[in-house]
């Protein structure tokens, strides 16, 4: 792939650097969304958040996302099979033609959520801006969500945890998985994975409102052929895929 | 899970205690039962002598009357968790994070640790479990990110 | 009529299931003092042996209630004798299902939330209602069964626990019915295969409780019934190969799913031999042959043959269960896929002792229920007297 090129990428680092710094310091002005709405005001159902990844952008070998995830919401970083991955770098080989492409994947945030709809409690449930969550109080730790899911984005709390972070509440026992980094939203950041990639120079995943058509994502997605996974399921997911 | 609150007042002390039962047994039946019980028990505990010595943080003016968090904190935590959980309301007055921001020890930053921390302290005299710091952080906000 | 088992037997068997009941418990506490870190399951296989032992009794729960439809719907007297039997065992198979599946929670320790928080669109809240309606059912039709007073209620009671166990064996289906996003579920075939399968396993725990309680009390089974309840048995365990065989016969003929037919078939390592070597041959053929042949008419022959059954339908649950989360999801068709969340790989599960016990604990639960009520309700099935003329009823 074209990382594999030493000046290509040294061009692309400079680039990114740029990219970098108009993605991250007037962000505000750019994507129009980072005034954190007000403490006393409820999510909107105007808005609807979603993310563009882009897989040519999107580097093999790469896993800045996935480490800022981790960071971010405290997780171990651990890959044995009993610990929690909200994000995780896949990599493609297409079977025919043999095209490899690397993207990230998480919670999809679906508009129609299996695991909302399978959940007994009501715990897993869609928020009115789009972000599918987990409510930890009322989660029983049944895993139907887990079996529901289609992309596998569920993770579920094997052992006593520690230390959680004080934004990001995580205990033995319930199902939890990306949050979109909701409480980053909420005050108007964006996801940590975006702005890791942002960070990497790859620019790879853009984060805005898809219900407003003069931001940027929603722009892009007039403009470009993107793609959700599993669309023949009719989830209408709000991850969209470029390049796959 | 429904809450009962029993509170009693000796001299200015008011003693609150909080018992958790299931929702349908908070009854009048049960209350004046428990109301009873605890009339029985209450020489045994009454005593100003015993009760928490607690390591109230940065104190301060409290978000609301002190007398009515000891009474009714778990509610209204409750009702934040609720609306900040599902609608996303971020009221930092009502929100756990303020309270342990503001009544964390000055010695360990924290809520929790020993009999004179905060929450542990009082939740230990009057008995009740805490289910809130297997998930959340019981260190203030500022401490804990800068640890990570 | 109603025979007690003696005495000393009664003590034996209390202490025998109380202790596999004990040592479930044990188990669960373990669980969730240390997490599910210490059972075989993950985050591939978020179900494992506690589901197939809970799926297993719960469906049988359903099925036990055969011989009561058959007595009071149908209104064949030498099954209806036996009425109180399945109604017993029903609740108690019922019983000990539901505490494992809610021993095994990440958070058993918030039953309340879930008896208080029902979303309607999912099939498991209906379960519940399902659950505590089949209970209720049960134990009303036991009533009417039991005092006298209650006798014309007794009808519209069969039909009402009739009408719903079909009901709640559709739900327990509907669990993975549902379920859009595996290839080994999400298919319509599902909830009435279920059914049939719960008709052979209910009948074959029948047969052993029934056997177990005669020969504890030293007396025999009329061979014309055994001959009769047997040739039931063969019928259901016929039935349900049929469904199954459906089952995977429409999933091969489905293009995409021949990968996954293809692993629980053939290469998938433990599946194919779990399936064929345990639910096909032991768990069907031998039982058939130990049925029709009439070289084994003796009860001791009904009883392996039922054994077998149960063998072959935990060999079908895990095969069903474990197999159906291990082929990995289809995310990418068409692509090969790689990545550190065990995307494109066969997912690995070894069971650990703690959640084996627990599962073995639900079945201790049901035990220890049968036991003491079989000798306090005095429920051991009648003895029969042989008459003639009474053959011509069933």
């Amino acid at each position: 792939m074209s990382a594999e090129n030493p000046e290509r990428r040294a061009f692309l680092g400079k680039a990114s650097a740029l990219a970098a710094g108009l993605a991250i310091a007037p962000g505000v002005l750019l994507f129009g969304f980072a005034h954190g709405r007000p403490a006393g005001e409820a999510a909107s159902g105007k808005v609807r958040w979603g993310m563009l990844v882009d897989t040519n952008q999107c580097g093999n070998g790469c896993n800045d996302c996935v480490t800022a995830c981790n960071k971010e919401n405290g997780l171990s970083g651990g890959t044995k099979a009993t610990d929690s991955q909200w994000i995780r770098k896949v990599e493609l080989k297409n079977m025919k033609g043999g095209r490899n492409l690397s993207l990230p994947v998480m919670c999809q945030h679906c508009e129609h959520p299996p695991c909302v709809d399978v959940c007994p409690t009501g715990a897993s449930f869609r928020r009115a801006d789009g972000i599918v969550l987990v409510d930890k109080h009322r989660c029983i730790g049944c895993r139907y969500c887990m079996m529901a899911c289609p992309y596998k984005a569920r993770s579920f709390v094997h052992e006593p945890l520690a230390d959680q972070k004080p934004d990001v509440p995580r205990g033995k026992g319930t199902v939890e998985s990306c949050t979109l980094c909701v409480h980053r939203v909420d005050r108007g950041e964006q996801p940590a994975c975006v702005e890791a990639c942002a960070k990497a120079g790859r620019g790879a995943i853009l984060f805005g409102d898809l219900n407003d058509p003069e931001s940027e994502i929603s722009k892009r997605i007039r403009t470009v052929a993107s793609a959700q996974i599993r669309a023949d399921l009719m989830l209408n997911p709000g991850i969209r895929y470029e390049g796959i | 899970m429904e809450h009962c609150y029993y509170h009693l007042i000796y001299g200015d002390k008011l003693l609150s205690v909080p018992i958790r039962v299931d929702p349908w047994l908070t009854n009048s039946m049960m209350k004046t039962f428990l109301f009873v019980l605890l009339l029985a028990a209450t020489p045994a505990w009454a005593g100003d002598s015993i009760a928490p010595k607690l390591d109230i943080g940065k104190g301060g003016q409290c978000v609301e009357d002190p007398k009515l968090m000891r009474k009714t904190h778990m509610d209204i935590l409750r009702h934040q968790r609720d609306e900040t959980m599902r609608l996303g309301i971020r009221d930092p007055r009502h929100s756990l994070a303020g309270c342990i921001d503001c009544h964390a020890s000055t010695k360990n930053n924290s809520v929790l640790g020993g009999s004179e921390n905060f929450c542990q302290g009082c939740h230990v005299y009057a008995g009740v479990k805490i289910d809130c710091f297997e998930c959340h952080s019981s260190k203030r906000k500022t401490v804990a990110e800068a640890t990570k | 009529m109603y025979s007690k088992v003696e005495a000393r037997n009664f003590y034996i068997l209390v202490a025998a299931s109380g202790l596999i009941t004990g040592i479930g418990l044990v188990a669960a506490w373990l669980m969730e003092e240390h997490g599910h870190i210490i059972t075989g399951m993950n985050n591939q296989i978020v179900w494992g042996i506690p589901h197939v032992f809970a799926i297993f009794m719960i469906v049988a729960a359903s099925g036990v209630l055969n011989v009561a439809s058959i007595g009071s719907v149908f209104g064949k007297s030498v099954y209806k004798a036996r009425a109180p039997l399945s109604s017993l065992l029903s609740i108690a198979l019922l019983a000990g299902g539901l505490t494992v599946l809610m021993l095994d929670l990440g958070r058993a320790d918030r039953l309340m939330v879930a008896m208080t928080n029902y979303n309607l669109t999912s099939v498991f809240a209906w379960n519940v209602v399902l659950y505590s309606g089949l209970f209720s059912f049960a134990a009303i039709y036991l009533w009417t069964m039991m005092d006298p007073r209650m006798k014309p209620w007794n009808k519209p009671a069969a039909f009402a626990v009739f009408a719903w166990r079909i009901i709640l064996t559709t739900g327990t289906g509907l669990i993975f019915a549902f379920l859009v996003a595996r290839q080994a579920y999400g298919s319509a075939l599902l909830p009435p295969m279920f059914i049939v399968m719960s008709f052979a396993w209910g009948l074959a725990v029948f047969h052993i409780v029934q056997s177990s309680l005669y020969a504890w009390n030293g007396k025999t089974l009329d061979p014309v019934i055994l001959q009769r309840m047997k040739n039931l048995l063969g019928l259901f365990v016929i039935a349900t190969l049929y469904f199954v065989a459906t089952y995977h016969l429409t999933n091969l003929y489905f293009a995409r799913q021949d990968g996954f037919e293809r692993f629980i078939l053939a290469g998938g390592g433990i599946f194919p031999w779990l399936f064929w070597a345990g639910y096909v041959l032991l768990g069907s053929f031998l039982p058939l042959v130990l049925i029709f042949h009439p070289a084994f008419d003796k009860t001791r022959h009904t009883v392996i043959a039922s054994l077998l059954v149960i063998f072959g339908s935990f060999a079908l649950l895990y095969v069903f269960i474990i197999g159906g989360q291990a082929y990995p999801l289809s995310i990418f068709p068409g692509y090969e896929v790689t990545s550190s969340f065990g995307d494109g790989q066969i997912a690995s599960y070894s069971p650990s002792l703690p959640e084996f016990l627990l599962g073995l604990g639900g079945l201790g639960v049901a035990f220890l229920i049968t036991t003491i009520c079989v000798r306090v309700l005095g429920m051991a099935p009648p003895h029969d007297i042989p008459d003639r003329r009474k053959r011509d009823t069933f």
